[in-house]
């Protein structure tokens, strides 16, 4: 029998990866691809929740409605932070964040 | 909701999202990363929605990693040349981590709802006629401000893509 805290351990434990590759690794083209699994993670709590919550023997809409909106900011957040990257990497010929500190104190 | 079905696809998505992390080329990650988004939407079929594993496969499987793969290969990454680790950093990393998943562990064991089984559906979901009309009704206006996102991100990244940014 699958409940909802094996769906929200297996979200959590996404988000758990997606945290450690953000912290652990250091190529930004990586820890991009890790932020859209922390984002993925959520989205699997939200639709897991929708389905849990039933609203007139069917899913809660609203969640899955939400969960539209993030799929929809996260393709735009994804395009712009490539084109960010591309500058970047005309500019400084790297993709390494520890070559990348003229903000560092 | 098979139980077999519900942890072979947590184990692919959860394995091929370690495979993200721990890989040192950046094509064998973004492909991991396909990978495991499609066990992501296997997920999301078996929750009954349908309409949102269908644009998870479509939106990332598709569109974003195409992205992803192209910018890999017009920056023409290698494989991560080996550089002295920091240790400090990856310790902290490490614990933070740590942290979190017990305290995930934690907020689970206190949550007795979450051991309940799923309710059963009374009616057949039709849930792209649902989340339509929700989307085109209740939330007319998030959906316009979403568009006008879409609309700017665009603009934003022609302009920072331009040669000479001035």
């Amino acid at each position: 029998m699958v409940t909802l805290n094996d769906y929200l351990l297996a979200s959590g434990l996404l988000f758990a990866i997606g945290f450690a590759g953000v912290l652990l690794r250091r190529n930004i083209i990586i820890i991009f691809m890790c932020l859209e699994l922390m984002l993925n993670a959520a989205n699997l709590s939200l639709v897991a929740f929708s389905r849990f919550n039933l609203v007139n023997g069917l899913p809660n809409y609203n969640a899955q409605v939400f969960v539209f909106f993030i799929i929809t900011v996260a393709a735009a957040e994804v395009a712009v932070g490539l084109a960010i990257i591309v500058a970047l990497y005309r500019s400084r010929r790297t993709t390494h964040v520890e070559d990348i500190n003229s903000l560092k104190f | 909701m098979s139980p077999i079905l519900f942890w072979f696809f947590t184990i692919l998505m959860l394995g091929f999202g370690l495979a993200v992390v721990f890989n040192s080329n950046p094509v064998a990650s973004a492909l991991s990363l396909v990978v495991s988004f499609i066990g992501l939407a296997a997920l999301f079929f078996q929750l009954d929605a349908y309409f949102i594993g269908t644009i998870q496969v479509l939106v990332y499987a598709g569109a974003v990693m195409v992205l992803f793969l192209f910018i890999i290969m017009l920056l023409d990454l290698k494989a991560e040349r080996r550089r002295r680790l920091n240790l400090l950093a990856f310790g902290g990393g490490l614990v933070v981590v740590g942290a979190f998943v017990a305290q995930l562990m934690a907020v689970l064991h206190r949550f007795p709802a979450g051991s309940r089984p799923f309710p059963a559906l009374t009616t057949s979901p039709d849930d792209v006629r649902e989340v339509g009309t929700a989307l085109f009704t209740t939330f007319n206006l998030p959906f316009q401000v979403v568009g006008t996102l879409i609309l700017v991100a665009t603009i934003g990244v022609i302009v920072l893509s331009k040669r000479e940014l001035k």
